[in-house]
């Protein structure tokens, strides 16, 4: 298995980490986690086709595709965790569902 | 304040593995049979490093070859601090930066950690032409030294008004928006730089995409910052 | 200078929304209206001459930075680009008026300018962009600036709609993302002219098509990804509400046919195109019984953009066939975009009149309508006729053509969803409108809300666009030529 083989695979593997936890975690911060985790996984992806021809330099196309795509996650990454911190102070709840609340947690309290 | 559920039910959880089980295998064979031989676009790159005015390739592909994906790129950070910034919008319709209780050893480190950051992130500008480097690398340097002072209890100093700063968040996309409208009208296309001109430019457009770039990351962490509890109080009824 | 302006074009339109979102940034609230009415201004003589030079000269091609793909990245405007160029200035240009009425100057509201002409900017720079990467960027800027401006009002259901919306879209970009990665490891090359030319059917570039497309159809809300859709649209701002549903629904499904049409076409599989037909034919069915069950006005539109983007997804399988029917396929689907973005921006706003002045959007509490507010109920029941698609409105040439297209593609079975579709849009258009007309007006006390507000340049705006839908059944055979100038090969009738 080459090197850009590894580098791939694993960015494949952790884009489904991230969907994964995207589906199956309702508080807001982690969705928000798992989105950022995919989003390492492609770029991943992307490092490894940058050296898919051994030997060579590697290409600068993918690279700077990768520093693009860096700077949109930080940018929606900023954005969605403003967005989850204003539902949270409005609604006190951080989901988008008002049922994923613990009620064994809360019956206590 | 409920406490979320940390994580959904099970029947949820194991649709879930199953649909990111498929795609996994879906994605590893797909990845697996990229080919080795294709180039890309490393030739075409090397063939014209020298007309672009740098000598990093990953610099010239950025700022020249594909410098529209960097100036969509820098409206994007722009696109993302004004929309945090209406979801900070209190009642008075300000934002005001976070007060942090001063802790003397950060206050010291900052003292000491901060002018020096702003030196390396002036360094990292520079070496862009010549070597890993550039704007977006030294606007986040800049940025972290912005947000240290303010965790570190420094208040916004009296000449940084609001409107000086939406103009250093805005002044990056507007250089490089007016460098590319002037390119046009000398008579090429859309940010075509002329060759002789093409080093400078980069360097003008770099230098005010990195103030931009510090000013965006530091207004993302205060406006953001306030604690959740200040946010309801300060915005009440506001509907 | 004349000449300048046409060796420009592309660039100047993308440039006036794109120089006048940061100047609204930062001049504040006082200024953003004004350059934002400029801009909105501006751009209607730049589309139209766009459109004309397409129609008499074919495809325009602007090499951005004088490079040229595929080092360079390329703007193009085909007749497909013109089109969509043309109704989003259209739909704007009303939308902004609108806009200038229903916003006032609150000082609240003051972010509705810079991140309205980044959203218009960002649309028009993904309709002309000529390279998969750089549409990536595009589709961020397009979600990012529309969850913003869904969430501007600051109500919780609105900001959890707005989350709800950011997820999607996060998740729809990074699956293309994934597939623009994948397609530039097989082929060398982010540039459309150039992978027309090399791509093949091999298996990285297969999952580079279907990961591109699930993320696509995530993104235009086709069933049964559609959920973040209805809550998003009906609790924005009723302006925002009116762009998201004409244009930004749009934005993404362009990209998905410039992919399965045009540029990998070869690589499309019939099997695929049919499966997204009969999505697209469960979501008309499904989105109509959902929009009649509803009971807020602006839910039920919401629903009705579910139902009508099934429509549009009616194309693919007609299209995979070539002959007359791929022609009159890619006419129906592209005529139906620009239909319902007129027909559904003035349902939006519409409603949005509605909630202003009234104080709430209950369907069951808006009888009599046409007594007390006639312009707003003349233009929602002018739009309805398009989403019926009755003739002479614009969405009855598209259905009709769509129909055409699937009996002459022997695939018949489209045609009766088409049909069917339009009764269910009848059911629910009626018992809104019949109401409005019939009875007399009870429950409804003009609150008039915001006494600063005008109301006639609003009513003007909203009509204007409802009035537009139904005169494209009329006058739109110049639109039609336009939709096929330089259309791909495979609709254009030309064996490749």
């Amino acid at each position: 298995m080459s090197q850009t083989d590894l580098y791939t695979l694993a960015g494949a593997a952790l884009f489904i980490i991230g969907l994964y936890g995207l589906m199956t975690r309702p508080h807001l911060l982690h969705k928000v986690l798992a989105l950022n985790i995919s989003s390492a996984g492609v770029f991943f992806v992307l490092v490894g086709i940058a050296r898919r021809v051994p030997g060579t330099t590697p290409d600068p196309l993918p690279h700077a595709m990768v520093l693009t795509g860096i700077v949109v996650t930080v940018s929606s990454t900023a954005f969605a965790l403003a967005l989850a911190k204003r539902i949270y102070s409005e609604t006190g709840i951080a989901a988008l569902d008002a049922s994923d609340v613990d009620a064994e947690e809360n019956a206590g309290g | 304040m409920g406490k979320v559920t940390p994580r959904s039910p099970r029947a949820i959880r194991i649709a879930a593995l199953a649909i990111c089980g498929g795609v996994g295998a879906f994605l590893a064979r797909a990845v697996l049979a990229i080919p080795e031989t294709e180039p890309g676009l490393a030739p075409l790159v090397a063939a014209n490093l020298e007309a672009s005015g740098v000598k990093n390739a990953v610099t010239a592909v950025l700022l020249n070859f594909r410098g529209y994906d960097t100036l969509l790129e820098i409206a994007v950070l722009m696109l993302a601090t004004i929309g945090v910034l209406s979801l900070s919008v209190t009642q008075s319709g300000t934002w005001d930066p976070i007060a942090v209780r001063a802790d003397p050893v950060l206050s010291a480190l900052t003292r000491f950690l901060a002018p020096i950051m702003i030196l390396v992130s002036g360094y990292l500008l520079w070496a862009g032409e010549h070597a890993p480097g550039g704007a977006f690398q030294a606007g986040s340097v800049l940025g972290a030294a912005g947000v240290l002072l303010a965790l570190s209890g420094y208040a916004r100093p009296a000449w940084l008004s609001r409107f000086a700063l939406r103009a250093a968040i805005s002044v990056g996309f507007i250089v490089f928006l007016a460098v590319a409208i002037g390119e046009m009208i000398a008579g090429g296309l859309l940010l075509e730089y002329p060759a002789d001109l093409a080093k400078t430019l980069m360097l003008l457009v770099e230098t005010w995409l990195t103030v931009s770039i510090g000013a965006i990351l530091v207004s993302l962490f205060i406006a953001s910052a306030s604690p959740a509890e200040e946010l309801r109080m300060r915005s009440g009824g506001d509907r | 200078m004349a000449e300048w302006i046409m060796r420009q074009l592309p660039a100047l339109i993308i440039l006036v929304p794109f120089t006048a979102a940061p100047l609204a940034y930062l001049l504040g609230t006082r200024f953003g209206r004004p350059v934002g009415f400029i801009s909105a201004l501006l751009s209607q003589p730049l589309a139209v001459l766009l459109a004309i030079t397409v129609m008499r000269e074919g495809t325009l091609r602007y090499e951005v930075g004088g490079w040229g793909g595929p080092l360079g990245i390329d703007l193009v405007a085909d007749g497909l680009t013109a089109t969509m160029v043309l109704v989003t200035t259209v739909v704007g240009l009303f939308v902004t008026i609108y806009a200038l009425g229903y916003f006032g100057d609150r000082e609240r509201y003051r972010f509705f300018w810079p991140l309205w002409l980044f959203l218009w900017g960002s649309l028009l720079a993904l309709f002309f962009s000529g390279d998969i990467f750089n549409l990536y960027v595009c589709l961020e800027l397009v979600s990012m600036s529309a969850v913003a401006l869904v969430g501007l009002t600051l109500r919780r259901e609105a900001l959890v709609a707005a989350m709800r919306y950011m997820l999607a879209a996060i998740l729809g970009s990074l699956f293309y993302l994934f597939g623009v990665a994948l397609i530039y490891g097989a082929f060398g090359s982010v540039d459309m002219q150039t992978l027309r030319e090399i791509v093949r059917a091999d298996t990285t570039a297969q999952a580079a098509l279907a990961l591109m497309t699930v993320g696509l159809v995530l993104k235009t809300a086709l069933f049964p990804l559609h959920f973040w859709l209805p809550p998003a649209h009906s609790n924005a701002p009723s302006p925002v509400s009116a762009v998201l549903s004409a244009l930004v629904v749009k934005g993404s499904f362009y990209i998905l046919v410039r992919l399965w049409v045009d540029v990998a076409q070869p690589m499309a599989f019939p099997g695929v195109s049919t499966v997204l037909g009969i999505l697209g034919a469960t979501a008309i069915i499904w989105g109509s019984l959902q929009a009649f069950r509803q009971e807020r006005l602006k839910m039920l539109v919401a629903y009705s953009t579910v139902a009508q983007i099934g429509y549009l997804f009616l194309m693919f399988p007609l299209v995979t066939g070539g002959g007359q029917a791929a022609t009159d396929a890619w006419m129906g689907g592209i005529f139906h975009a620009v239909s319902h973005a007129l027909a559904k921006s003035a349902m939006f706003l519409a409603a949005g009149l509605v909630l202003a002045r009234f104080g709430h959007d209950r369907i069951d509490g808006l009888a009599g309508l046409s007594r007390r507010a006639p312009m707003t109920a003349m233009a929602f029941g002018l739009a309805g006729v398009t989403m019926m698609g009755l003739p002479p409105s614009g969405g009855f040439v598209a259905k009709w053509l769509l129909i055409r297209a699937s009996i002459e593609a022997g695939q018949w079975w489209w045609a009766v969803i088409v049909v069917t579709g339009g009764l269910l849009a009848a059911a629910y258009v009626f018992r809104v409108v019949g109401p409005f007309f019939s009875r007399e007006p009870e429950g409804i006390d003009d609150l008039d809300l915001d006494p600063g507000r005008s109301p006639w340049a609003m009513e003007g705006a909203t009509l204007a666009l409802a009035i537009g839908a139904l005169l494209l059944g009329v006058l739109g055979q110049p639109l039609l030529d336009l939709i096929m100038v330089s259309a791909p090969a495979l609709v254009a009738g030309v064996t490749p």
